[in-house]
């Protein structure tokens, strides 16, 4: 044996088990536990981990996606805290150590907490480095309120919060997470300009004419930036708060934050009060083994490894890898030996990738060159004896991958350079699942390979979603995803399992719509928490109470027991909340047509209650935003018209246009025609919204073929009606079922319609989805020719369900629960 | 060490069951939740995540939903997603509500 380490390994397999303790609970170490856990670990070693920050592991990355709001903190967790319990690891949060006694083997942590170790993995990563400008901290030493740094979760929130009432803000750093942290800040109100040292942006990945195309890229985003800017202080307020940011040249941007984002230090002061060697960062051998102690192994920004230390995460994932065979004795000959570093800026908008040098360094270096400025295009690859050695893709980056793997690899490249840059006119050359090499990567986010998702396939995991949650391959940025799915199907031959529960209505009862509707008739449920106890034994999901109680209301009509609480809280005060715990009233006005009258009381209503916000909203009515829930019924009250039903999972409005009333071109009376849809449906509950229109003729002036029914008069009486049309988040135009010959027939194609996707639509499913799922043909067999002798019962049904639909805002002088209107009780003193 | 006294709050009928009310509990608020099967929790009035009212929420076994981003709470330790909420004991006694506030 040469180590220690292996020693005393073998000694313990006798006795007792080790114990790892892990200092830093961040992507590097929480990865190489996993990979410690992968290779059995769990039986060699009890694992303690120390975190400085007060949650399980999350994913650092993609803190430039939650900043930006494309993503929400809950998405970012690696680990959340049941993982560590779940795999006995006992994690320290919010524990940072700050002492480690190499000679008792105990490291020791600010709260006082003592771990023994056997073996210790240092894996605290880095902090922002800030530079010392004048205020930047305050008294106690402390970045200053209004000045951040963005590296943690903490930072993240905390940034979002000021930049909410932030004017302007100021991103010190024209790097990749400054450029991040600049369009992300922008989502949340500020103007925000960026301050950089050097004379172009990301100088580190881009050639000057790379970082012009990306400024011009950033600017057109509304980014100001300020490029050979060398800041001078922080500006204050007479009240001592952040008022702005000088320059050496004395002019001052005045503003109202300030984050740092002007490079990264290694945490490193731990290892170095404990007599390790450390340069720029804790050097380590091939092994991450720390030359100085056998027992001790670093991983991460922290390691300093043959002179490098690295800023990105691929590295770590192969450090992990070899941290775990060595320390679990799988392969004793793994060794690390290094990273490329290639990187994408995650800004939406930019598409940008680099790799490697960007500009050319020896005489007989290659470069090919693309540039089109006009569109933001710029490719620029660098070539050593046939082999990549430095690239930059802006604008079109759909050769990235094949790049990024050629460079990673070192491999040769083709002789034809141009097909580097473009597809050729060539059918696209896509490697098929046969080809593909075992070691090739398929997750470049997390390093997951083709064959390390075939070792998945064989040990059983047959889902799509299993191997990923296994592997994590699709778990970073997700763009891989779908590449995933085809390998994981290729490895099972075609015998991929589906994963049933997608198709259960709510998730804690395993049956599909069509089963538990069936159920819920055969054992009479009529309330939710009947359903609750006898299909779910007894547990109430809270997410599931609204699913349940629709689809109760659609089998039952008004023989279904209420349980008000059971509705999401629109449903439950009958106008919709906001932001701020308010509500919006938004009264009927069928077809966007209303009275003079109508207008004056609404205006008086509006006046009297002093609302914050009177709108005419996308559904052609207004909107009296703002109000508290406690003004509510006396608002209806006042208005005395009926509830615009603007909140609930229900049939909406029907909008219109002028139609025959008025229009030189009007084939059908849309206006008349909508009104009595509106009257009608209004109140009918729904799996999910059901947005209406009439037209008056194909121009389309409502917008009928993008509702999820639209009707359009096309002359003499005849109407055409289009279904699952979309035009919000999704935009699909409306397929047409049929046409028909007048009003009532128009009426009761819309109604039996309406009524089947009542019945087989899935929770929140909209026409747009429901529409292709069933497929065109089948819904017009069913509704239009009554090809399974159905139609009847779904027209009594409809029917039914319309006599059952009340005006909740009746409400208002008749109160359905206790205090259903109440912002706050006050007990009887 | 700091001692609680026991505050009523007033009838348990005021909050209907399965729902959650607002209430003013001494010099604080709290959001006071009625389950079925009679179990009662109280907690903070706001969700830490952007401020939603927390008694305007669905509930569950022992959990409460919040309106506007459906973070998931446990109403008998306050454990969240990725934050938490303060909960306070709270207990029924001949249909009146007592919360159990710890005094300095
Ligand atoms: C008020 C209004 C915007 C406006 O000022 O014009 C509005 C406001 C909201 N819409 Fe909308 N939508 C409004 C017309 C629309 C329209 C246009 C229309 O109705 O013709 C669309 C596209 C049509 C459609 O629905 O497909 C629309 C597509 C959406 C979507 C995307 C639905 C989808 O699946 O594509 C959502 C999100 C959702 O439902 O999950 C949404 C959700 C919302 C919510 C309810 C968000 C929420 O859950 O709180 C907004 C409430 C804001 C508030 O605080 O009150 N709103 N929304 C419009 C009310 C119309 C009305 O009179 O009833
Ligand atoms: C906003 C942002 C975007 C990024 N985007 C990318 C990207 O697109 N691609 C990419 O490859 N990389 C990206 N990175 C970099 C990437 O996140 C890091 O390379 C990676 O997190 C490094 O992992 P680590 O474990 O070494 O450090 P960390 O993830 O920082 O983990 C270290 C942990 O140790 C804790 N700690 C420190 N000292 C102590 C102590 N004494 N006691 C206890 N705990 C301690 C820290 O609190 C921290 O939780 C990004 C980083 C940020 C901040
Ligand atoms: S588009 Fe609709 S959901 Fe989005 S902010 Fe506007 S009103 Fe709200
Ligand atoms: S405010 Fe509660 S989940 Fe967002």
């Amino acid at each position: 044996m040469d180590g220690s380490v292996a020693q005393t390994l073998e000694d313990g397999m006798m006795m007792a088990r080790q114990r790892l303790v892990v200092v830093g609970n961040g992507m590097a170490g929480a990865r190489a536990v996993e990979e410690v856990l992968a290779r059995g670990g769990a039986d060699l070693f009890d694992i303690v981990m120390f975190g400085d920050e007060p949650y399980g592991n999350y994913n650092r990355i993609m803190l430039s996606n939650v900043l930006s709001g494309v993503q929400d903190t809950d998405g970012i967790y690696i680990n959340p805290l049941d993982w560590y319990a779940d795999n006995g690891i006992t994690l320290h949060s919010g524990a940072r150590v700050t002492h480690i006694d190499r000679a008792a083997r105990v490291v020791t942590a600010e709260n006082g907490v003592q771990e023994r170790y056997d073996v210790l993995l240092i894996a605290t990563g880095s902090r922002s480095f800030i530079p010392p400008l004048d205020n930047v901290r305050d008294e106690t030493g402390e970045l200053r309120d209004g000045v951040f740094g963005f590296r943690t979760l903490d930072d993240c929130t905390a940034m979002m919060a000021r930049a909410r009432t932030s004017q302007t803000a100021v991103v010190l750093g024209g790097g990749l997470l400054g450029l991040e942290a600049a369009r992300g800040l922008m989502t949340h109100g500020p103007s925000v300009h960026v301050v950089h040292l050097a004379q172009h942006l990301m100088n580190a990945q881009l050639d000057v004419e790379g970082g012009a195309i990306l400024r011009a890229a950033m600017e057109a985003m509304g980014v100001t930036i300020h490029t050979g800017a060398s800041t001078a202080c922080i500006e204050l307020d007479e009240s001592g708060a952040v008022a702005g940011v000088r320059f050496k040249d004395g002019t001052v941007l005045p503003c109202q934050m300030v984050v740092v984002a002007a490079g990264i230090r290694p945490n490193v002061e731990v290892a170095q009060r404990a007599g390790l060697t450390v340069e720029r960062a804790i050097v380590v051998d091939n092994h991450m083994r720390c030359p100085d102690d056998r027992n001790v192994f670093v991983v991460g920004e922290c390691a300093q490894h043959r002179g490098q230390v690295y800023g990105l995460v691929a590295p770590l994932w192969d450090q992990a890898k070899v941290f775990a065979d060595q320390v679990t004795q799988r392969n004793t000959g793994s060794a690390y030996h290094g990273s490329k570093l290639a990187t994408k800026l995650k800004v939406m908008g930019v598409e940008l990738a680099s790799m490697g040098l960007t500009e050319p360094q020896h005489p007989h270096d290659e470069v090919i060159r693309f540039s089109e400025t006009r569109s933001g295009t710029y490719k620029k690859l660098i070539v050593r004896d046939g082999r990549l050695v430095g690239g930059i893709l802006m604008g079109d980056i759909s050769k990235a991958a094949y790049l990024m793997q050629a460079f990673d690899r070192d491999s040769p490249l083709p002789e034809e350079r141009l097909s580097l840059l473009f597809d050729l006119g060539t059918p696209p050359q896509k490697v098929t699942l046969d080809e593909m090499p075992a070691d090739a990567q398929v997750c470049n986010c997390n390093g997951v390979t083709k064959g390390a998702i075939g070792a998945c396939v064989a040990a059983g995991k047959k889902t799509t979603k299993s191997v990923m949650d296994a592997t994590r391959a699709g778990m970073g940025c997700g763009s891989c995803k779908a590449l995933v799915g085809e390998v994981v199907e290729w490895f099972c031959g075609g015998t991929v399992e589906e994963d049933l529960s997608v198709h259960y209505y709510v998730p804690g009862i395993p049956m599909t719509k069509p089963e538990l509707v069936a159920a819920v008739r055969a054992q009479d449920l009529r309330s939710v928490s009947s359903v609750f106890a006898a299909l779910a034994g007894g547990v109430v999901d809270a997410g599931s109470k609204p699913a349940l109680a629709s689809l109760l209301i659609t089998v039952w009509a008004d023989d279904y027991v209420d349980e008000r609480d059971a509705r999401f809280i629109n449903d439950r005060v009958h106008a919709n909340i906001q932001k701020d715990g308010t509500f919006s009233v938004v009264p009927e006005m069928p077809g966007g047509v209303t009275t003079p009258a109508d207008l004056i009381r609404i205006a008086e209503v509006a006046l009297k209650y002093n609302v914050p916000l009177v709108k005419l909203t996308g559904g052609q009515r207004i909107d009296l935003v703002g109000v508290s829930k406690e003004d509510l019924p006396r608002m209806w009250a006042d208005l005395g018209m009926p509830s615009g039903h603007a909140y609930g999972k229900s049939y909406r409005t029907c909008k219109s246009c002028i139609g025959t009333e008025f229009c030189r071109f009007g084939l059908g009376d849309s206006m008349g025609f909508a009104a009595k849809i509106e009257r009608r449906f209004r109140g009918v509950d729904s799996p999910a919204k059901l947005k209406l229109a009439t037209a008056g003729c194909p121009r389309n002036c409502s917008e009928a073929m993008v509702k999820d029914i639209g009707a359009v008069a096309i002359g003499n009486d005849r109407w055409e009606i289009y279904v699952g049309g979309a035009a919000g988040a999704h935009i699909r135009k409306g397929d047409l079922l049929c046409t028909v010959d007048g009003e009532d027939a128009a009426m009761l194609i819309t109604s039996r319609f309406m009524q089947y996707y009542r019945e087989n639509a899935k929770w929140k499913e909209r026409t747009y989805t429901f529409v292709p799922r069933i497929g065109l043909e089948r819904i017009r067999a069913i509704v239009v020719d009554d090809s399974d002798g159905i139609a009847a019962e779904l027209d009594a049904a409809m029917e039914r369900s319309i006599a059952a639909a009340y005006d909740p805002w009746k409400e208002a002088t008749a109160p359905k629960t206790a205090n259903q209107f109440a912002e706050i009780l006050v007990p009887a003193s | 060490m700091s001692d609680a006294v026991a505050i009523a709050i007033g009838p348990l009928s005021q909050i209907p069951v399965g729902e959650g009310r607002n209430m003013v509990v001494g010099d604080r608020t709290l959001a006071v939740f009625h389950l079925h099967g009679g179990a009662v929790y109280a907690t903070q009035p706001t969700c830490p995540h952007r401020g939603g009212p927390l008694a305007d929420g669905l509930t569950g076994s022992h959990t409460v939903m919040c309106p506007l981003h459906d973070r998931v709470f446990d109403l008998r330790t306050g454990v969240g997603p990725d934050c938490s909420i303060a909960v306070v004991p709270v207990r029924v006694q001949d249909g009146i509500m007592l919360v159990e506030l710890a005094t300095a």
